[in-house]
């Protein structure tokens, strides 16, 4: 289904995964301050679609803070975000979607929570069942579907909040430490669901404190210190010869402040 | 004390025979107490709810305002409503002082600013819990205020059962825009005061009793209401 969203009509209901309409994800200059401090400072970064590109880095390098400044759910102190050459709009924010660290789950049943994600988009009922049945089944949560949300395990609960932003067949898909609570077997179905979606072509943008995962995960590392883009660097080569000091640091286990 | 078996005794008479005088207070005030919480929800729950989720200039000042008027002297509503629709007043062609639905447009009066300010807190917490995701969903504030208002649905029954408890209660409005006129206007609250003032402190008392009862009742029901699935799914 070669279907453009029609940029005109934001409110145009049809999206198929498959097109390109709003990579790549450039950022300019893009800064944030807070309370005095430069949390984020003049990163630049160009992001394309089909690989999955992990963000790494200390706490209080300023990784969340990019994926929300890049998400659009904060504004940038300074810089700019574009989406293929334009800034953020309606319909630019409807083909991304963000998983978060602490999934916020309706108070709703698993379906009712996925199903809310494509009413707010508009789309037909038809078309809202199939794709929460499609849901439940990539998260393996059909036995679930009508259990309140909130009463789901935590590996459970994050594998929804997953469903739910990947109904909505983004272009880009967020994510930001998604399985930093969650025990390996969670963490592996997750991963799986990430895996299934960048298969299908989703942009995967993820920020992991866990070098297993990043191992396991990325095409390519974002490596993030005091605000900065330290390093960008294909995963292999980055997991054999970093090139920047504090990235060398963090993988050979030294605390990097 | 004496005063209180012969009560007991009273009250406990009164609801085994179904008195048809009682019933008839009990009915009108419920219908009276109810009718005011479900105008005062349908304005309250949504202006609360805008309170919550909007930013705009004088809001502050809006909370504070609502805040306030919860504590609205019920004499004060009802001199104002009366004034409203006596014969001179600008609402006076309606012909409706000394109704039951005058005195439903003053307890509703008196609950819209207890919803909605319970109703602003309630959503106000969950909001800052949602924001993000909703804004992340693509969520206009238009759509966050019916996602936030059903689910807080939980929460927002108390803040309407506060509402219902404020409005059963009160004597000072509709007295003043009801008249307690007997078989048109008299409800529980208005009958006590009537015997009380009579000297007839054993049926005041019975009377007092009930409408005890009968705000427990109308708790136990909503309570009742919220069933396990929803105490569920707010955990």
């Amino acid at each position: 289904m070669p279907e453009p969203v029609a940029i005109s009509r934001p409110a145009q209901a049809a999206m198929p995964s498959s097109a390109g309409d709003i990579l790549p994800l450039r950022a300019e200059a893009l800064s944030f301050e807070a309370g005095g401090r430069r949390l984020v400072d003049a990163v630049d970064l160009d992001l394309g679609p089909g690989t999955r590109t992990i963000v790494m880095g200390p706490n209080g390098a300023g990784k969340s803070l990019l994926l929300r400044l890049l998400h659009g759910l904060i504004r940038p102190s300074g810089g700019r975000v574009l989406w293929n050459g334009r800034p953020a709009d309606a319909a630019v924010l409807r083909r991304q979607a963000m998983v978060f660290q602490h999934p916020v789950l309706l108070r709703r049943s698993v379906s009712a929570n996925i199903a809310y994600a494509l009413k707010v988009r508009r789309l037909p009922v038809a078309e809202r069942r199939a794709r929460v049945a499609d849901m439940l089944e990539l998260a393996n949560l059909e036995a679930l579907a009508h259990a309140p949300a909130r009463v789901l395990s935590g590996g459970e609960q994050q594998r929804l909040a997953l469903a739910r932003a990947l109904a909505t067949r983004p272009e880009i898909l967020f994510l930001d430490e998604p399985t930093s609570s969650l025990d390996p077997a969670a963490t592996a179905a997750i991963e799986r669901i990430v895996w299934e979606a960048a298969d299908r072509g989703t942009k995967i943008v993820m920020v992991t404190h866990d070098i297993g995962q990043a191992r396991r995960l990325a095409d390519e590392i974002v490596f993030m210190h005091r605000g900065r883009v330290a390093e960008r660097s294909a995963a292999f080569r980055f997991f054999q010869a970093p090139v920047s000091a504090p990235a060398a640091d963090f993988l050979s286990g030294k605390l990097v402040l | 004390m004496q005063d209180f078996a012969a009560a007991f005794g009273l009250a406990f008479r009164l609801i085994a025979t179904a008195d048809a005088g009682l019933v008839e207070i009990v009915l009108l005030s419920l219908r009276v107490s109810l009718s005011a919480v479900a105008i005062a929800a349908l304005v309250g729950l949504p202006l609360g709810a805008v309170l919550a989720v909007t930013r705009f200039p004088g809001r502050g000042a809006l909370i504070v305002l609502v805040n306030a008027l919860m504590g609205l002297p019920p004499v004060v509503v009802g001199l104002l409503v009366y004034l409203l629709l006596s014969r001179a007043g600008p609402l006076g062609v309606l012909e409706l002082l000394y109704t039951p639905t005058a005195m439903t447009i003053a307890q509703a009066v008196l609950v819209t600013p207890i919803i909605a300010a319970l109703t602003r807190q309630v959503v106000d917490d969950l909001h800052r819990e949602y924001d993000e995701q909703l804004r992340s969903l693509g969520v206009g504030w238009y759509d966050a205020v019916g996602t936030l208002l059903w689910d807080a649905r939980a929460s927002l029954a108390t803040a309407m059962l506060a509402g219902f408890g404020r409005a059963i209660a009160e004597v000072g409005a509709v007295i003043i825009v009801g008249g307690n006129i007997a078989h048109v206007t008299r409800v529980m609250t208005t009958a006590i005061a009537l015997e009380t003032s009579k000297g007839d402190l054993a049926l005041a008392l019975a009377l007092g009793f009930i409408l005890i009862l009968l705000a427990v009742g109308v708790n136990a029901l909503v309570m009742a209401l919220r069933d396990h699935r929803l105490e569920a799914a707010r955990a």
